[in-house]
């Protein structure tokens, strides 16, 4: 047994171990191992992740302008942000400026990315985290309908309506195909929504699944073709024909009409629906506060949604960037991606090799070469670890560092960068929020905090989906229909070497693309994504990462089922659904659940 | 747009994770070699799970390529129809992609907009844990077995595919074609290969 002190947190690994292993293998899997006292709280916890993503190494020798498109295939949920980030950063290394109504259609991709993203991780990937299925069978439709009414104008509230829903869901529960119900706690004490809760935002979950595939839409109207849209170093590569009667690929009126719509009913659904449920969920949650983790300590984002083309400076970014460290809301600093001493990735515990391990690597000078072994004190066999040493080397994933300091990223940082800069269309309804349902600012420094900035920024970025459609509309009217910028798209204008880096805010947190290019073609490529930042392992002074902080001194109700552990890491909206095997002590498998 | 029952033809997996590539590539094959009825829509699913939600639910009759663990040896070629296809697709967590699918189907089961007819012709992979790579020989030789049984299927439902002999329709763009993609492969030194056999359950 031993205890170490690190941020403010202490590291207890005595008591019983439990081992939560996603067998996942999107954008890395993840398995998490903690250590519960005799009270049942966790008093120490192990992220590690258990995948090889060698994209950088499989990058090297290709033509930069095709990055974007292997990108995309990194991840089946973060597709459009990957590429974005890699075009973005073969344009900073060639500096290409792209046309105004690029960076606007840009934006609408990257937002109504977001939109989707944030909707679908609060209903169909964590609410069941909260909400009890099982429980919605016994509600009365009549209450419920009651409930609904009091909490939002939302027109499908009718007590026959959730009658309806709540005969749908019996006779998919009583034949047996759970389905994507499948393997959950249901009736676990921490479960704490009555049963009109639960048919609400269980008819909800369903209303979402129906009205999730509009948004993609955007997405096929501007990128050509979904599910993967293409993208374009130098613009976008959709031609805009306002005249044109449905030409293949050409964005005309009744394309654009579609979007607008789109966005009106996005803006409707989340401030009817989700913002709403969010509250009324929250609201039976007060009490429990647990899983801010590093929140109250350090922050970051890169900031994005650029208002104005080509400028990529704070000021012009209307996402916040900035970081916040040590607590201190009155300090907002400078983050420069370009600055060596700034981000740096670590791998004292992370099976790379370095040429020196005490010290972290820009990525532009970043390497990827693994270097695979076990602490002394890992149990099991290389094959089949039951419990992993976090003393050596215990994950893939390198451990990212922002002068030093373990970051958390993700919309509750850029919230409370919002929030710390005094930015009304943050500060606003995050006090709100608090004020409604009757909390101090401290509160949001919990898993509920991350859960709920998601709703918040799903609003936000649907409102500011209007604000681009508007402007791309004047700009149009105005005869301007230019999408590209094709000027340095021959290699031979291109300098013998060059490096960039792309940033964007994917919906899960900071993500950035670091790119040298050497007789045009692609030398060093390096992504940093926000589940490295979230997710990865202690570093050379014993820091732990924002997912290990996160899960600190959290009581769990039941050992064997650690909804609790769950419900934490799918706040930081981990990457997609995945398949998870909870172990006991022993080793023996005790449960199979879903990491949603 | 036709008025006959939609029918998807739907590659799925990921092709930068070796013999996981096998769905997507017999899609494009099929896309490029054939021409198809206007009801049919032949797509490139890659591991998007709900986003694939609406194509699916908008298909009577869906027919799936995928990298399957069947438990066969190896490379060979297995169909499976009907009410098994969602199951089956469950039997075994080995595909990057398969709860993603799994969980559109059941999605759509939910909101009672499941195809009427699902095929799935499944491939036994060779090797998937080869981040970068590519088919290995054993898979790629499936692709056109199982492209003679997709039109098989595609017949029977009236929507016979056409032969065509020159440049076909391409799903996905240049650099990701099987040749480029090969080609462009750093060496085994450079990549690592050795895969992640550690954390697997061999169960």
């Amino acid at each position: 047994m031993s205890v170490l002190e690190t941020q403010g947190f202490k590291l207890d690994n005595s008591g019983k171990r439990v081992v939560v292993d996603p067998v996942c293998r999107i954008e890395g899997h993840l398995r998490v191992e903690v250590n519960i006292d005799s009270n049942n709280v966790i008093r120490n916890a192990v992220s590690t992740g258990t995948m090889w993503r060698g994209l950088e190494v499989i990058l090297k020798g290709r033509d930069p302008r095709d990055a974007w498109a292997f990108t995309e295939r990194i991840c089946g949920v973060c597709t459009g942000t990957h590429a974005l980030t890699s075009v973005r950063a073969v344009e900073d290394a060639l500096g290409i400026q792209i046309p105004d109504n690029a960076n606007i259609i840009r934006n609408l991709m990257q937002l109504a990315l977001q939109i989707h993203d944030h909707l679908v991780h609060f209903y169909h990937l964590h609410a069941l985290d909260w909400v009890d299925v099982v429980s919605a069978l016994k509600a009365d439709p009549k209450r419920t309908s009651e409930l609904a009414q009091s909490i939002s104008a939302w027109p499908l509230s009718s007590p026959g309506y959730f009658r309806d829903v709540q005969n749908r869901l019996k006779k998919f529960v009583e034949s047996g195909q759970l389905g994507p119900f499948m393997n959950g706690y249901w009736g676990n004490p921490a479960y704490k929504l009555p049963p009109e809760a639960n048919l609400m935002a269980v008819t909800h979950y369903l209303e979402a699944l129906d009205f999730q595939k509009e948004i993609v839409k955007i997405h096929t109207i501007f990128g050509g073709k979904n599910p993967h849209p293409n993208w374009l170093v130098g613009g976008v590569p959709c031609a805009i024909n306002m005249e044109g009667a449905g030409a293949v690929g050409a964005i005309n009126m009744e394309r654009l009409n579609l979007i607008s719509s789109i966005i009106d009913r996005c803006i409707e659904f989340i401030d009817m629906v989700y913002v709403p449920d969010l509250q009324a969920i929250a609201g039976f949650y007060k009490s429990w506060t647990y899983g801010g983790g590093l929140s109250s300590q350090c922050v970051m984002s890169y900031g994005d949604i650029p208002d104005k083309a080509n400028d990529y400076s704070a000021s012009n970014l209307l996402l916040p960037r900035g970081a916040i460290i040590g607590g201190d809301l009155s300090k907002i600093h400078e983050v420069d991606l370009r600055d060596p001493e700034q981000v740096q990735e670590h791998v004292a515990h992370s099976w790379y090799k370095y040429p020196d391990e005490s010290k972290g690597l820009h990525p532009w000078d970043g390497v990827t070469e693994p270097n695979f072994e076990l602490g002394k004190a890992t149990k099991g066999t290389k094959t089949r670890i039951e419990n992993i040493d976090e003393g050596g080397k215990y994950s893939w994933i390198k451990a990212p560092r922002w002068r030093g300091h373990a970051m958390e990223v993700g919309p509750l940082a850029r919230y409370i960068i919002g929030y710390a800069q005094n930015n009304a269309e943050f500060k606003e309804p995050v006090d709100k929020l608090l004020h409604d349902l009757d909390l101090p600012l401290t509160a949001i420094f919990s898993t509920l905090g991350r859960t709920a900035a998601r709703g918040l920024e799903a609003s936000w970025a649907a409102h500011k989906s209007r604000y681009f459609f508007d402007k791309l509309m004047a700009n149009l009217k105005a005869g301007d229909l230019n999408t590209a910028n094709i000027e340095k798209w021959d290699p031979s204008t291109w300098p013998k070497e060059a490096k960039g880096v792309g940033f964007t805010e994917a919906p899960r947190g900071a993500l950035g693309h670091w790119i040298r290019i050497k007789d045009t073609r692609i030398d060093n490529y390096q992504a940093v994504v926000p589940t490295t930042w979230n997710g990865g392992p202690r570093d050379a002074k014993g820091q732990i990462g924002a997912f290990e902080a996160s899960l600190m001194d959290t009581p769990v109700a039941k050992a064997d089922e650690p909804l609790e552990i769950l419900r934490t890491l799918h706040s930081f909206d981990p990457c997609m659904a995945c398949s998870t095997h909870v172990m006991s002590p022993d080793g023996q498998e005790m449960a199979s659940i879903k990491v949603r | 747009m036709s008025s006959l029952p939609r029918i998807l033809v739907l590659g799925i997996g990921n092709i930068l994770w070796a013999d996981e590539g096998f769905g997507v590539r017999c899609a494009e094959a099929l896309a490029e070699h054939y021409v198809m009825p206007d009801h049919v829509t032949v797509m490139d699913g890659g591991t998007q799970g709900l986003y694939l939600l609406p194509y699916v639910e908008e298909a009577k009759r869906l027919l799936v390529f995928d990298a399957v663990d069947y438990g066969d040896p190896p490379g060979t070629l297995h169909i499976v129809v009907g009410d098994e296809v969602p199951r089956f697709m469950g039997a075994k967590k080995m595909s990057l992609h398969q709860t993603g699918f799994q969980e559109v189907l059941a999605s759509a089961e939910l909101l009672g907009r499941l195809p009427d007819e699902l095929v799935l012709i499944g491939c036994q992979p060779v090797e998937l844990e080869d981040f970068g790579g590519s088919l290995r020989d054993a898979v790629k030789a499936q692709i056109a077995p199982a492209i003679d049984v997709a039109c098989e299927w595609l017949t029977r439902w009236g929507a016979p595919p056409v032969r065509w002999e020159g440049a076909g329709r391409q799903l996905n763009v240049d650099s990701l074609l099987m040749s480029a993609y090969e080609a462009g492969r750093p060496s085994a030194r450079a990549a690592c290969r050795t895969g992640d056999a550690r954390f697997m359950q061999e169960d």
